[in-house]
């Protein structure tokens, strides 16, 4: 993904047209950039934190980069919205306004106060995970709205194009996921959440690893889109948990009394378990994505570091980077879909366990 | 730090987004996709189970087919059997009659030749008779042309009339 990234700076770099990109601008010789020690840590943060505008490619001291619509709702001065490129790459404030270049608040947009104090807006803006997110959802849905529409025409053809793609994937959710976890009965009721949360995790982990404009931002690597993805998860488990599965957190059977009364150890640690589920999900898909992020920004770094101490160690290096990267590059794919899968399988089992009808009523009535 | 806290612009994009396509999806796209494809399903169970039930009808149906040939056969068989029974009783009869028919004619023919010889016989003997007398009268007018003689056969005549 990101390695691909790498390669493309090291590559596109001659090639890159920067016509229709807005955001240009010229340094005047500044010779403290020039100089500056490549930082690794500053490096990889920056590909796979948000940002404010979508970075292409730096042609000497000129970045190229899409400008981002900034919304911003600050409690003294109200609403705002202008494009990220006011802000000269972070170099500038504007309104107002800067992002915070350490601190706290590192990356973010800080308001500084007249008292000279800063503080964060609330911040609405389409940064580049949301621009991500907003194009992998269209391309979602145009995927899925075409190919529903193949089957609305005539269900009984056998799939062409990517239908041909969509359909095994579906089946085996459906099959595979669905049906042995939530069971035979109910699982058409969660199929459709199913279904979406595993393309959206796959569709966004792909455009993840295609490292150029369209993908390259870290959209399931980022813990707020995890967050919500969980938080779903989380809603709809407990919508649907049955009566069992509540009594079961609370009064759980064929558990001896002392370890409920006096002090309730098993209701806490089964509360406890149900927050821990979602949160388990939110951290396992934001870490391992961002995990894959870093390792292949990891291995490009090596080149200027090696690069720093001698061009030609620079170079030497970049031989076993590059087959390095491209391993992790396979690798990632295959992370990519286990990701998503994982995912949907947790959730399908959840749900699966909320809807369970324990059979151990008598037991119950002991304790 | 920053990694791990979640970002309120981002949480409410994605909630927002997310919410969208979920709908939109379930309503536009997995309804008729999983449909269609359950449909799909059926219809090919439901072509399998037909052509199952072809091929079991068909057996049926050759097995039938076998046991109407079968009986076609032995009907055939039959039929020839009776009409050669037939063939042989109506000769026998014919035969029958015929033979009762010619005894019948034969019998009546020697009835009849019977009955011809008969009268042949009788117009014989009649015809004897008057050829006898005939003779015996020549011979008695010769005998009796002599006395003596006469009374020489009268005597004999009378000798052996035995008038017991």
């Amino acid at each position: 993904m990101t390695l691909l990234r790498s390669l493309i700076i090291v590559f596109v770099t001659f090639l890159a047209t920067p016509t229709i990109l807005s955001a240009k601008e010229e340094h005047a010789a500044s010779d403290t950039i020039s100089h500056k020690k490549f930082n690794t840590g500053d490096m990889i943060f920056s590909h796979i934190k948000d940002s404010y505008e979508w970075h292409i490619t730096t042609i000497g001291h000129t970045h190229i980069s899409i400008p981002l619509l900034v919304l911003l709702y600050s409690e003294t001065t109200g609403f705002h919205s202008f494009s990220s490129s006011n802000f000269h790459h972070g170099e500038e404030a504007y309104q107002g306004f800067h992002i915070a270049s350490e601190g706290k608040y590192q990356r973010k947009i800080v308001e500084t106060l007249p008292d000279g104090s800063e503080v964060k807006p609330w911040d609405l803006s389409i940064t580049k995970n949301v621009t991500s997110l907003f194009i992998s959802i269209f391309l979602l849905l145009v995927i899925f709205l075409s190919v529903a529409k193949r089957y609305k025409e005539n269900f009984a053809r056998a799939p062409k194009g990517i239908q041909s793609w969509i359909e095994p994937i579906v089946v085996f959710i459906c099959e595979d996921i669905a049906i042995p976890s939530i069971g035979k009965e109910k699982y058409q009721r969660y199929l459709p959440f199913l279904l979406t949360i595993f393309f959206f995790i796959f569709i966004n982990n792909m455009m993840g690893l295609i490292p150029f404009f369209p993908g390259g931002a870290n959209v399931t690597g980022d813990i707020s889109v995890t967050i919500v993805l969980a938080l779903f998860t989380f809603a709809i488990t407990s919508y649907s948990g049955t009566k069992d599965y509540w009594m079961h957190i609370v009064n759980a059977p064929g558990i001896p009394l002392w370890l409920k009364i006096p002090i309730p150890l098993m209701p806490i640690v089964e509360i406890i378990s149900v927050f821990i589920k979602p949160f388990v999900l939110t951290i396992r898909l934001f870490a391992n994505m961002t995990a894959g992020h870093i390792v292949a920004l990891g291995f490009y770094s090596l080149i200027f570091i090696f690069a720093e101490k001698s061009i030609f160690a620079g170079y030497g290096i970049s031989v076993l980077t590059i087959a390095f990267t491209v391993f992790m590059g396979l690798l990632e794919l295959l992370v990519a879909f286990i990701q998503a899968y994982v995912f949907t399988l947790l959730s399908a089992l959840y749900f699966g366990l909320a809807l369970e009808k324990h059979e151990h009523k008598d037991e119950a009535h002991h304790n | 730090m920053g990694l791990v806290m979640p970002d309120f612009g981002l949480f409410f994009w994605m909630l927002l987004s997310f919410s969208i396509l979920l709908f939109v999806l379930k309503k536009f796209a997995w309804g008729p996709i999983l449909q269609a494809l359950s449909d799909r399903e059926k219809s090919i169970d439901d072509a399998l189970k037909m052509a199952e039930n072809a091929k079991e009808e068909m057996l049926i149906l050759q097995s039938g087919n076998e046991k109407i040939l079968k009986e076609a056969i032995l009907e055939r068989e039959k039929i020839v059997k009776e009409a050669r029974d037939l063939k042989h009783s109506i000769i026998h009869e014919a035969r029958q009659e015929a033979e009762v028919e010619a005894n019948k004619i034969l019998e009546q023919a020697k009835a009849a030749i019977e009955r011809e010889r008969a009268g042949a016989v009788s117009e014989i003997k009649i015809l004897i008779a008057n050829f006898s007398v005939e003779i015996a009268e020549k011979i008695l007018q010769d005998k009796l042309a002599d006395n003596a003689k006469q009374q020489e056969l009268i005597q004999n005549s009378i000798d052996q009339i035995n008038l017991n």
